[in-house]
């Protein structure tokens, strides 16, 4: 199954045999006190630089979302949209819980964009789908819904069931459906690691969808949380994942060595650029 | 002679911990005493986790073997014989929120700093706060969140408390990745405290306790 993404300079293709494609996470509010000032003072400058540093640092595609206290992303979220267009040209990923601040970025972006994101519940299902669908874009589901995130495998996998029939229901190509199994924090409950990993084997089994996954919250509360989350986007890719949220500049050296070994880096080209690239500087 | 349980029990050795234990009791030793050491080790592990030194799966493993021991010494225990608590607290993440951990992470800091914790869970609505306010009597409140949306949440529950007429009999604080004193004054909250130390300090202040 091949998932197009694309914006008016590249098209991104994520899908099985291809190299893992890698969404860069930063450019969201959640966590970082000065890009959040910065949005809210309606100062781009910051977005503009990590948008850059993301790209240069191996990012196929970004993730934008401005959500955060005292900002109105209806009226923003579309603003950092073409900021972002206009200083790097990989296709985006539109980030907002709020239907009508995705609605309002799906006007001014240029290409097929991903939308970031869609839950298993209700309301979210009927606000969400129509515009992937109006829009022409990618939709990642999450797999939640009213009762929460699960705990376990089985009802992660109920959950894409869901998501993917009400999504095909709305005349959305399955192609355009991606699946976020959610990753919980293995220090809060050891066995929560494993249940994502085996939600994601099933659902590539029984619904042959993309798959993607918000790594970095595995590691949460723990120490040498890179170590962990290597450790974690390897075997989500084992297990199915095709493209991964993260700190590309952290995590595409370990990315890569991981596609080389699972046979979708042809010849080594990626692998043998990236380490010619790091020793010339 | 039985080893020392705080520092045991302190350094997560759950099997000579609970040893200590059987033999502290088989002994004839006061089973209050041995709570009490008990509570006093795992506020030894809740200052290592606000030192970095330990982390969440200690906290939690801490947990576990406290639950062993209290089995063990609950059957010695003469009913009337309570441990004496501080004071109470009404806990819970608030609606359309699910996020948990920090949550929990509070509730056992102020449990085991000897408050008694009503933990009401993960999407709270508003009114189960207010419900188990009156019903409990407790004079404190932590709301925590980790959303965007959990900003609202948080003030439409303030809100809830003040219709219900509770307002000045409760002090509310909140807490959660993305909490800040602009949040606090939005949401209409006493206080905000940016981790669960800051969680037990802010109870202590209001109950008037240390």
């Amino acid at each position: 199954m091949e998932t197009r993404v694309s914006s008016p300079a590249k098209e991104v293709i994520i899908g099985d045999g291809q190299p893992t494609v890698l969404i860069g996470e930063r450019i969201n509010p959640a966590g970082k006190k000065k890009l959040a000032e910065a949005l809210k003072a309606g100062n781009l400058e910051i977005v503009c630089r990590e948008a850059l540093a993301q790209a240069q640092a191996g990012a196929d595609i970004l993730d934008v979302s401005v959500g955060t206290f005292g900002v109105d992303e209806v009226t923003l979220l579309p603003q950092v949209v073409q900021a972002v267009m206009d200083t790097v040209d990989i296709p985006l990923c539109l980030d907002s819980a709020n239907p009508e601040a995705l609605e309002a970025a799906l006007k001014v972006y240029k290409g097929k964009p991903l939308i970031n994101s869609v839950t298993g519940e209700g309301h979210s299902l009927a606000k969400v789908l129509p515009l992937v669908k109006e829009y022409g874009a990618v939709v990642i589901g999450l797999v939640q819904d009213e009762e929460g995130i699960p705990k376990d495998s089985e009802r992660r996998v109920a959950i894409a069931h869901k998501i993917v029939q009400r999504a095909e229901a709305a005349g959305i190509a399955r192609e355009d459906i991606i699946i976020d199994c959610l990753a919980s924090a293995v220090g809060a409950d050891t066995s929560s690691g494993l249940a994502v990993i085996e939600a994601i084997r099933k659902i590539k089994a029984e619904l042959g969808v993309n798959l993607t996954l918000g790594a970095s919250n595995v590691s949460f509360g723990l120490p040498d949380r890179d170590l962990l989350n290597n450790a974690f986007v390897v075997m989500a890719v084992v297990a199915g994942v095709t493209c991964l949220i993260v700190d590309v500049a952290k995590v595409r050296p370990i990315i890569l060595a991981a596609d080389l070994v699972l046979a979708s880096d042809k010849r080594a080209r990626r692998y043998i650029e990236a380490y010619r690239q790091h020793h010339k500087q | 002679m039985a080893g020392d349980l705080v520092s045991t029990l302190a350094d997560l050795k759950e099997k000579e911990a609970l040893g200590i234990v059987q033999d502290r009791l088989s002994a004839g030793d006061d089973p209050l005493s041995i709570l009490d050491d008990a509570r006093r080790a795992l506020e030894i592990v809740g200052k290592r986790f606000a030192d970095s030194e330990y982390f969440i799966p200690d906290l939690v493993y801490s947990g576990e073997i406290l639950k062993g021991i209290t089995d063990m010494v609950k059957p010695k225990l003469a009913k009337a014989a309570e441990v004496k608590r501080l004071g109470k607290v009404v806990m819970g993440t608030v609606a359309g929120d699910i996020h948990d951990i920090g949550k929990d992470i509070v509730v056992f800091m102020l449990d085991v700093s000897g408050y008694e914790v009503y933990d009401l869970g993960v999407d709270v609505p508003a009114q189960k706060f207010v419900e188990k306010i009156k019903e409990s009597g407790a004079p404190i409140v932590g709301l925590s969140g980790f959303l965007a949306l959990a900003f609202d949440s948080m003030k439409e529950t303030v809100e809830a408390i003040k219709a219900a007429g509770l307002r000045d009999k409760v002090k509310v604080m909140i807490g959660g990745g993305q909490m800040s004193e602009e949040i606090r004054k939005y949401t209409g909250a006493d206080a905000y405290g940016k981790d669960a130390m800051a969680g037990v300090t802010l109870a202590q202040k209001w109950v008037g306790a240390k």
